[in-house]
């Protein structure tokens, strides 16, 4: 082939079914009918020069590579008959074919977003307002989370299944919310529980909020006495060292602020 | 409450919300009826069309938010962090979860055909996916889904205003695959391969 196709940018080719939908189109093939020989031997030449380049999806290049030349050895040989009647068996081709039809579809659908997107884009929203966060600065005791656990057992408790074993380490659940954590600010206490989980999930969920509140990676905070509670990852700078009133007592936050005392009577 | 008050009241609580109101939401608070709650919505919306800014019906409420024409100022003034627009392959992503939701990463690798580790981060911190669940299954995956910013990013009301899946039908998505110009694709691979 002509050096002066491969000048193509390869980023555009993310994957091995972009680059194999790029060959139908730009050889005008049918998707029901793809020469496999051809576009194999088609194939083949970009994914040497991914290799080359050393580009480091190779990997997912050469197994569509492997299933190609798969299909292909599948093709020389006879098909089976089918017993009823004169069809020939599946096509080894069937397979592929709906995997690209499938592809193609999302790739539409992402058009349809592309220009949604365009449509939207430069319009702005108001900012989220510092209000919001003074409004949620009260800490939350032991007591308050046991409620919020409470509450929402009890809300959910019809559709709690329950699991003979069903076992969920805590550890697990502890990396989880913190990397629930990672592209959220907050998380509200009652959304960590989801509703159709087993009933040890939710302990599970519970135990590992407690744990890091203790380890003060947590902060558990809420806009009123019974309100919504909402946890709060601890930034480093947040953190008090030593707060010795408190050191070593079952309090479950540090008030930072002691607007309410008897929230701070109970925790004692 | 008479009528202009509502819509006074309205209009007050979307100036101080950064997120949208369902109009169920202003029915609540206002306890006004909901009928008439919208009514004073629609004229809202009518009373900003000569205006700068606009009152949106988007992710399934209403919000004031500037207009396009205006974005160049807004860019201008925030310098440092405008956010970029999505790559394909991040639109692609999203298209998938949109529609499949919820769903694990692997489901979406099967259908892209690549590794979407580095993309689902990148939604994730961009709050247009988040993570819902658990798939009973081995290993329990976790399942994404879209969210609200989502909607607002997209400009949708709800997530019913995509196009049903129906549209991207077999037939359309291999007429697409074989009708289509190369010489489209040539020009769009920079940023959008329409394939």
């Amino acid at each position: 082939m002509e050096d002066n196709n491969y000048q193509i940018k390869l980023e555009n080719f993310e994957g091995p079914m972009d680059l194999l939908i790029y060959l139908i189109k730009r050889d005008d093939i049918d998707i029901y009918d793809i020469p496999i020989a051809k576009i194999t031997e088609e194939y083949l030449r970009y994914v040497e020069m991914i290799k080359m380049l050393k580009l480091d999806t190779v990997g997912e290049f050469l197994v569509m590579a492997a299933t190609l030349m798969q299909i292909k050895a599948q093709m020389l040989l006879p098909r089976p008959q089918v017993v009823d009647g004169d069809e020939t068996g599946p096509d080894p081709r069937e397979e592929l074919i709906r995997k690209l039809l499938e592809y193609e579809k999302y790739k539409q659908v992402a058009l349809v977003l592309d220009k949604k997107e365009d449509q939207q884009y430069g319009v702005f929203y108001r900012q989220n307002m510092v209000l919001n966060d003074e409004d949620y600065s009260l800490e939350v005791s032991l007591f308050d989370l046991l409620a919020a656990f409470k509450k929402v057992v009890e809300e959910t408790s019809e559709n709690v299944k329950e699991i003979v074993y069903d076992e969920i380490p805590l550890d697990q659940r502890i990396r989880e919310i913190i990397a629930m954590l990672e592209s959220k600010e907050y998380l509200v206490f009652s959304d960590l529980f989801v509703s159709n989980s087993s009933k040890a999930y939710f302990i599970v969920t519970f135990l590992a909020v407690l744990e890091l509140v203790k380890e003060r990676q947590l902060a558990a905070r809420q806009n009123a006495l019974f309100g919504e509670i909402r946890v709060y990852k601890v930034v480093a700078s947040e953190t008090k060292p030593a707060d010795t009133e408190n050191q070593g007592s079952d309090t479950v936050a540090v008030p930072q602020e002691k607007k309410d005392e008897s929230t701070d009577e109970s925790i004692k | 409450m008479e009528k202009e008050d509502i819509k006074k009241v309205i209009e007050t609580l979307l100036f101080i919300s950064s997120n949208p109101i369902s109009s169920t939401r202003f029915a609540e608070v206002l306890k006004a009826k909901e009928e008439d709650v919208k009514a004073a919505l629609d004229e809202l919306v009518r009373d900003y069309e000569p205006r700068a800014l606009q009152v949106q019906e988007i992710a399934n409420g209403y919000v004031i938010s500037t207009r396009k024409e205006f974005s160049q100022w807004i860019r201008e003034f925030f310098k440092e962090k405008t956010a970029l627009r999505l790559s394909n392959s991040a639109l692609e992503t999203l298209s998938i979860i949109a529609y499949k939701q919820p769903v694990t990463r692997a489901e979406i690798e099967q259908i892209r055909g690549v590794d979407i580790g580095g993309v689902i981060d990148k939604l994730l911190e961009r709050k247009l996916i988040k993570m819902v669940g658990r798939k009973e299954t081995i290993g329990k995956p976790m399942l994404y889904g879209t969210t609200e910013q989502f909607l607002k990013y997209f400009g949708l009301k709800t997530i019913a205003d995509l196009p049903p899946m129906e549209e991207f039908s077999k037939d359309n998505a291999a007429a697409a695959v074989n009708v289509e110009d190369e010489n489209i694709i040539e020009e769009r691979t920079d940023d959008n391969e329409n394939v």
